[in-house]
């Protein structure tokens, strides 16, 4: 099936380019203004695989020439879907990057090579869409910080491990560092820099 | 007070904004919200209306408000003055949303110089209309510096002018615009609000955006995170205080606004907020001066 902007092979974008865009984004914002908010994006959206429709729902309201996109190896063959419906740059490197996705949460090569800012300007950063296998607000790891009312929950399957030791360290280098955006399915979560992240 | 529907504009994109320059927009919005208090540079567009007026809240709220949202605008607490009435027509006109002047229906906010006395809620998003985001620019010209005291969070300049504050006229004698600081990192301009609105800001579960559109900056306040005024602990932060009640409403907890009445002395002080004081009216509070 394909939708108004999409012929075939290259999936189906925002049906409506500017309500579709302007809700995906309301709750994208509450996603990010409040850490462990689990929110449902891309309704109608169909990227190809290995993206998710949260994932496209992210670059399909945020990117477009103004903001080079790094896809992980896994996710290259989405190159296309992205040139077309979002006009943005697919570059080879992480650095060059202002999104960057990994299609698989326990593959996550290169996210220590994506900008984290400078100190003079800390806007100079990546937004990194991670792919999950699973998010819920009921036990996981425990959310403090900016947008968090005392405390809040996030669990998350299909993440490396490695992942939780990263985000402490982007958490050290505030008011630098990177800020991610975990997408499962229709749901995404976001754990902007400012967030503090314990064990259970 | 429902206004007579206006009719939506032809010719122009949702909101009037291109959808280019929302998605700029939006992503230097997420950046202000990860990064809270920090001044995020942005493009900022011509609006139909001069910078002064409200261009950088205009163009925040054009790029975040939906058709099903609500839309407030206050100048100075009122509904009801030139400048609120215009960006409310405009919004209705270009984006065909719903307008209200009631605090707790509005889902987006956008306020001129003053934060509503009903407190908000988690959920509404209030936006501001920003002069000088930078509250160092008084004691520093050069935005390269201040952006590095920033960077370094160098602050002892401001600390200094509150202290000359106080060995001047005996307090820290700023009124408005009294600088913030903001989940304990960046020092933050609030916008020429009244300091009687400081502690609104505090932990508020409202989502707060600033727009500065001539300065061409976004800056944000994510729900539920510490707002602390600037203050030294033998001189404590304070808000105003009257010794009168509005005299509308006999409201004692707003802040007012004093309304000279004549040339021999006659003036009466009345809430700032004009949908508090109406809201209070229509519950049956009257004041001392109401129905003169």
């Amino acid at each position: 099936m394909s939708g108004p902007l999409s012929p075939p092979g290259l999936g189906a974008g925002f049906a409506d380019p500017v309500g579709d865009a302007q809700r995906s984004f309301r709750r994208i914002m509450d996603a990010m203004a409040r850490p462990g908010t689990v929110v449902e994006v891309g309704g109608a959206v169909m990227p190809p695989a290995p993206l998710m429709p949260a994932t496209a729902a992210v670059l399909l309201t945020l990117a477009d020439l103004d903001t080079p996109l790094w896809l992980d190896p896994i996710s290259a063959d989405a190159a296309g879907y992205v040139a077309f419906h979002c006009g943005c740059t697919v570059v080879p490197a992480p650095e060059q990057a202002v999104f960057g996705v990994f299609a698989d949460g326990r593959r996550l090569d290169g996210l220590g090579r994506f900008a984290v800012g400078e100190a003079d300007y800390p806007d100079r950063a990546a937004t990194v869409v991670i792919q999950v296998a699973g998010l819920g607000t009921t036990g996981g790891r425990r959310l403090s910080g900016p947008g968090i009312d005392g405390e809040a929950r996030l669990a998350v399957d299909g993440l490396d491990d490695g992942f939780w030791a990263f985000q402490a360290g982007n958490r050290l280098l505030f008011p630098l560092g990177i800020d991610v955006v975990l997408a499962c399915g229709h749901r995404l979560a976001a754990l902007p820099r400012s967030v503090t992240v314990r064990e259970a | 007070m429902a206004e007579a529907a206006t009719p939506v504009l032809d010719g122009y994109n949702f909101a009037y904004l291109d959808e280019q320059t929302k998605r700029m927009i939006r992503r230097a919005l997420l950046k202000a919200i990860a990064v809270p208090g920090y001044q995020v540079p942005f493009a900022s567009r011509e609006m139909p209306l001069p910078f002064g007026w409200g261009t950088g809240g205009i163009q925040v709220t054009a790029s975040i408000i939906g058709r099903d949202d609500t839309l407030k605008v206050i100048d100075q607490g009122a509904d009801d003055t030139t400048n609120a009435v215009s960006i409310r027509r405009f919004f209705a006109r270009t984006a065909g949303v719903a307008t209200t002047t009631r605090t707790p229906e509005a889902t987006v906010i956008q306020t001129r110089h003053r934060i509503p006395e009903t407190p908000l809620a988690a959920g509404q998003i209030i936006v501001y209309q920003v002069p000088i985001p930078e509250p160092l620019r008084w004691l520093e010209a050069r935005e390269t510096e201040t952006r590095r005291m920033h960077g370094l969070a160098d602050y002892g300049v401001m600390h200094v002018k509150l202290y000359e504050d106080i060995a001047q006229h005996g307090r820290i004698a700023t009124g408005y615009d009294y600088p913030v600081q903001v989940a304990g990192r960046y020092i933050m301009a609030p916008s020429p609000i009244p300091k009687f609105d400081n502690p609104k800001m505090d932990r508020s579960p409202a989502l707060q955006l600033f727009g500065a559109g001539r300065e061409k900056r976004i800056y944000a306040i994510p729900p539920h995170t510490p707002v602390k005024s600037l203050d030294f602990e033998d001189h404590p932060f304070a808000v105003e205080r009257w010794t009168r009640r509005c005299g509308l409403c006999g409201a004692g907890d707003s802040y007012l606004d004093e309304v000279v009445l004549d040339d021999a002395g006659g003036r009466m002080f009345v809430c700032s907020d004009t949908d508090y004081c109406a809201g209070r009216r229509a519950d049956g509070h009257t004041g001392e001066d109401a129905g003169e």
